[in-house]
């Protein structure tokens, strides 16, 4: 694993590139290639891809917050819900506005809540802001039950979507793959409108979040790698020394926890434009212990290891249907190994493993030396 | 200009319950000077730092740096406005390389923000390029340039104090307070070290030396301040703390017995 890391560090920028790009037209082309053993049955696989990619998106917010910043967050799934619910009030429930103007009252509306629920709890240091947030996830969800000006229960339908390009019809029309007994076919009628955003077809939604998940990802490495990473890493690593190395650390926990709740409220304002329909239970305590999961299993810290994280948490549940039944128990089960086998989850940041191992050896040598400062005193 | 006190500790009392750690304690550090501060273990030295840094605050007295009082200052303000300090056990970030740990001390002057950072924005580029060529030529300094890739966590236990000392110096102070920069450290080692502590000031840092070891600070300190259970007992010249009998006996007595 590190050696293919390596070697493939090694390679001239050019051949990288290609190779990323390669890497992206596969993940555009992976429904219509309908690939076996990975398609769902019973499921429709472009919708799987959406709620995957949303899924990344969030993993990619609740990381800076949890990974990045080391802020513990057990009701991320509350933005998700400011997002979903403003888009939803604005495109449909009490205006008619276009999903594109909605999206950005969406995400602002998200962020401000994560500055009004951390200014206050991101001062008080550790399991505080666990609870709190604990709590803002349930409120929010609650609140919408109880408000008729939020559907209450019955939640609201119609949610705009994004608009189609080419009208119904679309600019043209691509085919997907058949896959015989041994043969591979390409299917002319089975094929996905470029690019509607319609009822029945999801793949272009799972188009428009797989680039947005792209972008995000641009922007999380511009970032980290710059002096708010640098920031944030450090306060997660000892805030007190932080703090005394000229870091407003509570600002800088500020803008991770704004952030985090910047990408939930986009991921909740698109996945309510592609349901059409939200209610209350589209937000429950349960999304946001998987969100927290996809980014725990992965690795928190690593933006890749966290998009793994996610795919699995997302998919395998949904590609193992016919053992519905288990699939709780099944995935509580592989917790739990994952727990015992990889605390640090499938793929932490090389430096946590690095870190870890010598800091075994790093104590041994701070008892050495206290022995010797009192053979000083 | 050299004799204006950059730092000046006026009456400071500190008490946690109730105990007493800094009893009125009044002390002035001048501009390039090295300052030691010395007592036996629990004399309220680090309290001393942890006050002047902003970590206490204080029960009584103020504290002026730059002829200003840091009452009521931030401590990242405090660090921003040119104090900098180490830390006796040490607290680097374990998980980023020496080079990152330097360049957090000097994004301390830094102001990037997200957009900038975001949009990769010619300040942001400035301020990349400039804090990158000042964190490697501290780390050459303090003889770590080899290092700057590796881990906090990988370093050596000598590597880790002096990459503290060049994360600390990366906030561009006035002022660097060092807390037993030398514990744990061999007797050669020790000395290179007040060697390299002499550099740092000969660089227009002036310094405050916390320090167990007496020789040691005699060798290197131009002044030193004498604590003993939170009361300043002595300050002077090296040579007159040496000779003054309370000192002897409240800290070079011990010292001399056992190190013979
Ligand atoms: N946070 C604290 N709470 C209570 N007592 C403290 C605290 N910090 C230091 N002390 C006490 O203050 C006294 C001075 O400690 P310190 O400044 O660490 O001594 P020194 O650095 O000179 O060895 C000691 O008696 C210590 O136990
Ligand atoms: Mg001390």
């Amino acid at each position: 694993m590190s050696k293919l890391k390596l070697s493939l560090s090694k390679l001239p920028k050019p051949v990288k590139i290609a190779m990323w790009v390669l890497l992206a037209i596969l993940a555009y082309a992976l429904p219509l290639l309908e690939p076996p053993f990975i398609t769902t049955p019973g499921v429709d696989f472009g919708g799987v891809l959406f709620v995957v990619t949303m899924y990344m998106l969030v993993a990619l917010g609740l990381n800076i917050v949890v990974g990045y910043a080391g802020l513990l967050d057990l009701g991320y799934v509350g933005f998700y819900a400011v997002g979903a619910y403003t888009a939803a009030i604005l495109t449909s429930f009490h205006a008619n506005w276009p999903l594109l103007f909605a999206l950005p009252i969406a995400v602002l509306a998200s962020t401000i809540s994560g500055v009004l629920l951390g200014a206050p709890t991101l001062r008080v240091r550790g399991d505080y802001l666990a609870i709190v947030t604990l709590g803002f996830g349930e409120i929010i969800r609650l609140v919408a039950v109880n408000t008729e000006w939020l559907g209450e229960r019955k939640g609201i339908s119609n949610v705009a979507r994004p608009p189609s390009v080419g009208g119904t019809e679309g600019l043209f029309e691509i085919p997907h793959l058949y896959w015989g007994d041994g043969t591979v076919l390409i299917d002319t009628q089975d094929t996905t409108k470029f690019l509607v955003f319609g009822v029945l077809d999801q793949i272009p939604y799972y188009w428009l979040g797989l680039t947005v998940v792209i972008i995000m990802l641009f922007a999380d490495y511009l970032i980290k790698n710059s002096r708010v990473g640098r920031a944030w890493e450090a306060t997660r690593e000892d805030e007190d020394a932080a703090e005394l190395m000229g870091v407003p650390t509570f600002r800088f926990k500020l803008l991770a926890f704004a952030t985090g709740a910047f990408i939930g409220g986009l991921a909740g304002a698109l996945y309510a434009s592609r349901q059409n329909f939200i209610n209350p239970d589209s937000f429950l305590l349960l999304f946001s212990i998987l969100f927290l999961a996809a980014v725990v299993v992965g690795g928190q810290g690593n933006r890749w290891g966290v998009l793994v994280g996610a795919t699995l948490v997302a998919y395998l549940p949904q590609r193992f249907r016919e053992f519905d039944d288990f699939r709780v128990l099944v995935f509580g089960l592989a917790l739990v190994a994952l727990a015992i086998l990889r605390p640090e989850g499938l793929f932490p940041p090389r430096r946590t493993v690095r870190a870890k191992q010598l800091e075994q050896e790093l104590e041994e040598l701070e008892v050495g030396t206290d022995g010797e400062e009192k053979a000083h005193a | 200009m050299p004799d204006t006190p950059i730092l000046e500790v006026d009456q400071l009392t500190l008490r946690f319950g109730g105990l007493t750690a800094l009893d009125n304690v009044s002390f002035d550090i001048k501009e390039g000077e090295i300052l030691g501060l010395i007592g036996p273990n629990g004399a309220g030295k680090t309290t001393c730092f942890n006050a002047i840094t902003g970590v206490y605050k204080p029960t009584s007295g103020t504290i002026r740096f730059n002829g200003e009082s840091l009452a009521g200052k931030k401590r990242f303000e405090i660090t921003q406005a040119g104090i900098a300090r180490t830390f006796q056990n040490i607290r680097l970030f374990p998980t980023m390389t020496a080079l990152e740990n330097v360049l957090v001390g000097a994004d301390a002057q830094h102001t990037t923000g997200m957009f900038s950072a975001l949009f990769r924005l010619p300040k942001h580029r400035r301020e990349e390029a400039a804090g990158h060529d000042r964190a490697m030529e501290l780390l050459r300094f303090m003889g770590l340039a080899k290092q700057a890739d590796e881990l906090a966590a990988n370093l050596s236990y000598g590597d880790q104090r002096r990459l503290e000392i060049a994360r600390a110096m990366a906030t561009q102070p006035k002022l660097i307070c060092l807390d037993e920069p030398a514990a744990g450290f061999n007797p050669q080692e020790k000395r290179i070290l007040m060697d390299l502590i002499r550099k740092v000031r000969d660089r227009g840092f002036t310094v405050l030396l916390i320090e167990h070891d007496m020789r040691l600070v005699m060798g290197v300190t131009d002044r030193i301040v004498v604590l003993e259970f939170g009361k300043k007992i002595a300050e002077g010249a090296p040579a007159e703390i040496r000779d003054n009998p309370a000192v002897i006996a409240a800290y070079l007595g011990v010292e001399e017995e056992d190190a013979s």
